[in-house]
């Protein structure tokens, strides 16, 4: 067998699980001289004009450490979906090698390759890939059955697998009964339940809205903790693949630019490529608090009381008023019903106002802001270090500073 | 001479006709023994068909039919309209003939069904099959449909077996059409999921393929019987009996009212049929939300 080369840019004395080397794809017919010119240097768009041949991916050379989270990241076009599907052989790389455990998987015959798929990877894909025909324990189960492992046996897997993905009660349920978020949460225990050594994941949390895919990259890499996979992530946002993985390697036109850990590849980028990606990453943590705040438009002095603050809300057509004390300290909210309640005279006006309100300041992050947001009721008062009100920011503020 | 720029030139001419009077007189001497045993095979199924539509009394398909549409529309009106519309046909004395046609219809649909869907399912899998079977599907659609009366009489012989033989033919292009294109356009990423857990080239049909196309497919059995109903008044001509035989009997005898009053049964046999196909897909796709 061929010895795998050095790969550059990682350090050799690390456990490899996978290891790609000069993974090269090609679609279309006339490879041969489709190759040659590649190897004379001739571009891209040449080769498709004069032999019909797409170059998807151009020598890529990586290597994935067992245990850890890799991150592929590039544009939709940048040929990372191919590598990926290359990983489980979906696809067959035209040349190259990929090595799992020190075998070439690229050589594999249809029978190894069934074990090797039952037994070693599987897949989690972006638009979840399931059977709507089957229910929720159907689904979890399938890889189990194609494997023949006995009905009960792989029942009380796939149990085991919804519970740890949280989806417990919804084993029965049809797969069109399920959010974007549910559906993918089957995925990954669809995936997890046949225990493979790798876990290849195709932009799996792209198609879900932002909330959702926060808690899901949470949910996977707790899952990742307890259960220490390896993990081939394939996205093309430049936080989720900072954020989640170890290793990350960015994909440009079929080849792979940099392979490097976050904090290294954000200090030194390759080339202006790889800068203007890093320079696109995440608004919410580049903007703060000030640049989304506004002056509250319902304001009540504490001394003025039930009736002034029922009239502001009537005029703003608002159903709630901040209420400050002497040089504007913040003191609560006040509600329209708990104010119609103080002129009634049931209760006080101190005690209609509600005081335990979340808080920020001015200076902090919109990222760091938005586990709050999503659960409260009212915008979010923001207060400078004596308490004073600066102002307040709306959850729709803090939700669309994200795109 | 002729003109040859304003006539078509004779020396250019080629008899087509004798060729395949030829054949067909060749298949009748020579295969008699075969087409002998298609058509006894299909004569007794018919007869079973027949007997088993005649185990239901009348009322019990009113009955039906009332049941049925109340469980797919839970409309009651809609299900008495269809029941009233039903037991109209009897009320204008034609409730055996339609069960001579029900007959046909369903042992054609059956047959269709029974050869089409397996050639529906070998054709999304083979790219040589469908290059072959395609433009045959097409012809056989759009060939008028009167074509196929002569040889099926003349190697079956009148009667409702080339009747079943002629509307075979004429229903089965949907389904083989329907059931491959259902197949051929199961999700990508679907059929990769089930490759990439090493899902076995049987285990990829039956598993995944054939139960996600099964929705496109039902569709089709719907518009395979609207065809076959199609074809009941055609089939008449080569001595099928039911309410197609009593339009026919209208026609010769320039009686307008059997035409109408045959006509009329035919529609309503043709509305309560494709509502209820209809209604049944559409509670199968309920059941199977797109993913």
């Amino acid at each position: 067998m061929q010895k795998p080369d050095a790969i550059p840019g990682q350090p050799q004395d690390r456990d490899i699980i996978l290891r790609v080397q000069n993974l090269t794809m090609m679609f279309g017919l006339k490879k041969p001289q489709a190759r040659e010119m590649l190897k004379n240097g001739h571009s891209k768009e040449d080769i498709l004009r004069k032999t019909g041949v797409t170059v998807a991916v151009d020598k890529v050379s990586f290597g994935v450490e067992r245990g850890k989270i890799f991150s592929l990241i590039g544009l939709s076009g940048s040929g990372k979906s191919t590598v990926v599907r290359c990983l489980n052989r979906l696809l067959k790389p035209t040349s190259g090698q990929i090595f799992y455990e020190g075998e070439d998987i690229a050589a594999y015959s249809s029978g190894e390759l069934k074990e090797y798929r039952r037994n070693h990877i599987s897949m989690v894909f972006q638009s979840f890939g399931l059977l709507s025909h089957r229910n929720v324990l159907e689904n979890v189960a399938y890889g189990l059955e194609t494997r023949r492992v006995p009905k009960k046996e792989r029942m009380e897997k796939a149990m085991e697998m919804i519970a740890m993905v949280n989806l417990e009660g919804w084993e029965h349920k049809g797969i069109g009964d399920l959010s974007g978020g549910m559906r993918q949460r089957v995925g990954l225990a669809r995936a997890l339940a046949n225990d493979p050594d790798i876990l290849l994941m195709d932009e799996p949390f792209s198609a879900l809205d932002p909330l959702v895919r926060r808690d899901m990259q949470f949910e996977m890499l707790s899952i990742q903790e307890k259960l220490n996979k390896t993990i081939v992530f394939i996205t093309h946002d430049i936080n989720e693949a900072f954020k989640l993985g170890n290793t990350v390697a960015i994909m440009q036109d079929g080849r792979i630019i940099q392979t490097d850990t976050p904090e290294n590849m954000a200090q030194n980028p390759a080339n202006d490529y790889v800068r203007d990606f890093i320079n696109s990453a995440d608004k919410s943590q580049i903007y703060h608090v000030r640049d989304f705040m506004q002056r509250p438009s319902c304001l009540v002095r504490q001394k003025e009381g039930a009736q002034v603050a029922l009239k502001q809300m009537r005029a703003n057509d608002l159903s709630s008023a901040y209420v400050v004390g002497e040089r504007m300290k913040f003191v609560g909210v006040i509600t329209l019903d708990a104010a119609f309640r103080v002129r009634a005279g049931e209760i006080t006006f101190e005690e209609a106002l509600i005081t335990d309100m979340p808080t920020t300041t001015a200076d902090t992050q919109i990222s760091d802001l938005i586990p709050t947001a999503s659960n409260a009721r009212f915008p979010i008062v923001v207060l400078d270090e004596e308490a004073r009100l600066k102002g307040i920011i709306s959850k729709a503020a803090i939700l669309t500073s994200l795109t | 001479m002729e003109n040859w720029l304003t006539e078509f030139p004779e020396a250019f001419s080629v008899d087509i006709r004798t060729p395949i009077d030829n054949a067909i007189e060749y298949m009748v001497v020579h295969w008699s023994g075969f087409f002998d045993k298609i058509s006894d095979g299909l004569r007794l199924v018919l007869l079973r068909v027949r007997m088993a539509v005649d185990l239901v009394p009348w009322w019990l398909l009113i009955l039906f039919v009332f049941g049925l549409t109340l469980l797919l529309t839970r409309k009651p009106a809609r299900a008495l309209l269809y029941a009233g519309m039903l037991f109209f046909i009897g009320m204008i004395g034609l409730w055996h003939m339609m069960y001579a046609t029900l007959t046909i219809i369903i042992t054609s649909v059956i047959i269709a069904l029974l050869l089409g869907f397996p050639l529906g399912v070998l054709v999304s899998f083979s790219n040589r099959a469908s290059k072959l079977v395609r433009p045959l599907l097409d012809t056989m659609q759009t060939m008028p449909s009167f074509v196929y009366l002569i040889p099926a009489v003349m190697l079956l012989g009148l009667g409702n077996v080339p009747a079943v033989v002629a509307t075979v033919i004429y229903a089965m292009p949907p389904i083989v059409r329907m059931t491959s294109h259902g197949i051929r356009h199961v999700d990508k990423e679907v059929v990769e999921a089930a490759q990439s857990f090493g899902s076995t080239r049987l285990q990829l049909p039956v598993k995944v393929l054939i139960p996600q196309a099964m929705p496109t497919i039902m569709t089709d059995v719907n518009q395979t019987i609207m065809m076959a109903i199609s074809m009941v008044v055609t089939c008449s001509m080569i001595g099928a009996t039911g309410l197609g035989a009593e339009v026919l009997l209208g026609i010769n005898r320039l009686e307008s009212g059997r035409g109408f009053a045959a006509g009329i049964a035919l529609v309503i046999v043709a509305i309560v049929i494709d509502r209820l196909t209809q209604g049944a897909v559409r509670e199968e796709g309920h059941s199977h939300a797109e993913a």
